[in-house]
């Protein structure tokens, strides 16, 4: 069994801030992480691998401090991890990384045929949700979006038993493998990792491919040149309005909002909900 | 069997990086241990840098490490309730390579620095607690972490983990810090556009200025505030000893609320937004407050260690300076593979004949002194502040007549017998 999850590194953007100016996300102002959603597809595979054995192994494109969330997979049970990291690759929309990804993919594929994929949700930073799927199309392997749990994987018969969540309720679905999961974030809890996790991981160097060492490339569909979204406007939702701030010692605060909140006697009702 | 290191640092910051690095730098096996999210994520100071000590780990360390600016002004200032007696050193020589000392936010600084360590060769894990010291027939052999398969061994373990030392404190090295020893300081770090901190305090782009504030910021208390310049935010905080803000019924955000509403401060900070809140322990009890340093298969080195001079506020240099010389002697006992408390002697050795372990033996006796006699803090900078209003005021009075009405007025109110023996008494503590 050889599973390989797609890690993306993304400024925490509980804490980014916006450049008023431009709209755009001001990436010195927050730290980078790996996408939460993605530490929960490598745990998942930590979890498949504990029933099934095989690799895990973790990909993601990027600049090199990229390398520091495959590290960050490494400590969550990965068993290595390859970034593609090329000039030729930045500027890339979801289709132009879908397609270096699938790529790099094929790639890896030559050394272990791959059975499984699986990608986060989105990343916290496009919202997407759209590059696990490409990657799947490209490969022509079956996407299965919105997992939450994997309720059983069949090495012999090449088929996973998964659990989509819907709006209302889930779904239960059979797929063959090869297949590509996105997972949602209640798929499972982040282990606290071991010890010696952590330090393969202190020690672990990434394989780092260049445009150069992926093979049957067409590089017209790298990067900005193979990018045909177009932003049209940017904005910042406004911030809601009203509100009121109380002023005043903690003890004028809380008689205040006590008043306020007595005043309006019918938000505090509960409701039945028929 | 889990893997054997030759030596384990637990805590990532000034101290145990610069030992780590140095260790790492001799070809040692080194495991950095870190228990924030990563190395600075949950270390407090004030913000000044001293040059030397860290040069002499990184040569030529401003050409890469993230610092803010270069001081070249430090400011020192006696408040009172609506006044201010300063006093203070500006020099360009201090803006020019190789620098006297810079501003730092650590957050920065400690990654960029672990992170020089590491690529020195030291193994880093950070979010992870060592719970205790593995001892075997009284020597120390390892830590235990709270990590799934977390015991490591190692021929040494380096206790860097800071002023409230846990592993110091399960080893019986020292005791719970009294509240005498410790200093409780609150900060803030206020973000204001570079442009209204250059005018504000009279600075170029790449210029620094640090004021230390004494007296009313402290409402008289024995401890200092401060106010430090960054690129484009602003230090400030103020501690007092722990004992200080007991018996005065102080809590440390109230201190910091009332320096911040001062208005000798509130106009630096004027449209600033606050960006991070920080408090922690400082241990300044000095001389008296080194524990046992050296133990077998064990050193301690930095806050540890107590090694924290308050009166001079220097702090992470004696870390670093202390981190390097524990390295030392970690590599003199690797190659007579001798690891005992005797093995490992040079360290103290080292620590007590540097300027460490001399400063701190010159105040050994300054904060108790001013501990036991506030009058220092509450009497005379006000006493101050009134003689110099005074002197300066134009009134008409002739000038030898205003000393005598300001000498009269300090014995007046302390009697002259009695500033004599403060006077005395202070000299001796620092002297």
């Amino acid at each position: 069994m050889h599973i390989v999850v797609c890690v993306k590194q993304v400024p925490d953007t509980k804490i980014i801030k916006i450049n008023p100016k431009t709209n755009t996300l001001d990436r010195k102002s927050a730290p980078a992480i790996l996408n939460p959603y993605d530490a929960h597809a490598v745990q998942e595979a930590v979890k498949v691998k504990q029933l099934t054995g095989g690799t895990i192994s973790v990909l993601s494109m990027g600049p090199p401090q990229a390398t520091e969330v495959i590290k960050k997979s490494i400590e969550i049970g990965a068993d290595r991890g390859y970034l593609i990291s090329d000039r030729a690759f930045a500027g890339a929309d979801t289709l132009a990384t879908s397609y270096a990804l699938s790529k790099a993919l094929e790639r890896i594929g030559k050394d272990i045929p791959v059975d499984m994929v699986i990608c986060g949700k989105h990343a916290i930073d496009g919202d997407t949700g759209q590059v696990g799927p490409g990657i799947a199309r490209r490969m022509d392997i079956p996407p299965v979006t919105s997992v939450i749990e994997v309720s059983e994987v069949n090495v012999k018969e090449k088929t996973i038993l998964i659990k989509r969540k819907l709006t209302s309720g889930y779904e239960l679905i059979q797929a063959e493998l090869p297949c590509l999961l996105t997972v949602e974030k209640e798929i499972n809890e982040i282990e606290y990792a071991p010890m010696p996790n952590m330090i393969r991981a202190a020690r672990y160097q990434p394989i780092i491919w260049t445009v150069n060492e992926l093979e049957n490339v067409d590089r017209a569909q790298l990067g900005l040149k193979g990018s045909p979204t177009v932003v049209g406007k940017m904005f910042t939702p406004p911030r809601p309005e009203g509100g009121k701030k109380l002023e005043g010692s903690a003890d004028e605060q809380v008689k205040q909002l006590m008043d306020l909140l007595m005043d309006k006697k019918d938000l505090l009702t509960v409701q039945s909900t028929n | 069997m889990p893997e054997k290191f030759d030596v384990i640092v637990v805590g990532a910051g000034p101290a145990g990086t610069a030992c780590a690095l140095v260790c790492a730098q001799q070809g040692l096996n080194v495991m950095l241990i870190e228990r924030g999210e990563y190395p600075g994520s949950k270390n407090v100071m004030g913000g000044v840098l001293y040059r030397k000590q860290l040069e002499d780990l990184i040569p030529d360390f401003w050409k890469e490490a993230p610092l803010e600016r270069p001081i070249i002004e430090q400011r020192f200032w006696m408040m009172d309730k609506e006044s201010v007696v300063s006093f203070g050193y500006k020099g360009l020589e201090w803006g020019v390579e190789p620098y006297n000392n810079f501003t730092v936010l650590r957050a920065q600084f400690d990654q960029w620095f672990a992170k020089k360590a590491v690529e020195a060769g030291a193994l880093l894990v950070n979010e992870t607690v060592v719970k205790e010291c593995i001892v075997e027939n009284g020597k120390v052999v390892g830590v235990r972490t709270d990590r799934p398969d977390g015991d490591l061994y190692a021929d040494v373990v380096v206790l860097a983990d800071g002023v409230n030392s846990l592993l110091g404190k399960q080893l019986g090295f020292h005791k719970e810090h009294r509240p005498d020893e410790v200093a409780l300081t609150a900060m803030e770090v206020i973000n204001l556009p570079k442009e209204k901190i250059n005018d504000r305090f009279n600075l170029e782009d790449n210029q620094g200025c640090t004021i230390e504030i004494f007296g009313d910021s402290t409402q008289g208390n024995l401890g200092t505030a401060f106010l430090y310049t960054n690129k484009d935010s602003l230090n400030i905080g103020v501690g007092t000893t722990l004992s200080s803000m007991i018996k005065a019924k102080l809590k440390p955000y109230d201190l910091l609320d009332y320096l911040k509403n001062h208005p000798m401060v509130s106009p630096l900070l004027a449209g600033g937004e606050s960006a991070e809140y920080l408090a922690h322990l400082i241990p300044e009890g000095g001389f008296r407050s080194v524990p046992k340093v050296v133990g077998d298969g064990v050193v301690v080195v930095g806050d540890a260690a107590s090694l924290v001079n308050a009166i001079h506020r220097e702090g992470s240099n004696m870390a670093m300076a202390s981190g390097k010389m524990a390295a030392e002697a970690i590599v003199k006992a690797k190659t007579r593979n001798d690891f005992s408390a005797s093995g490992l002697n040079s360290y103290r050795e080292a620590l007590y004949n540097s300027f460490i372990m001399k400063d701190l033996e010159k105040y050994k006796d300054a904060a108790h002194t001013f501990e036991k006699y506030p009058q220092y803090f509450k009497e005379y900078v006000p006493m101050m502040n009134k003689a110099a209003s005074k002197f300066f005021t134009v009134d008409g009075t002739p000038k030898r007549e205003k000393q005598k009405q300001i000498m009269k007025s300090v014995t007046a109110e302390r009697g002259t017998i009695r500033v004599l023996q403060d006077m005395y008494r202070a000299w001796k503590a620092v002297k």
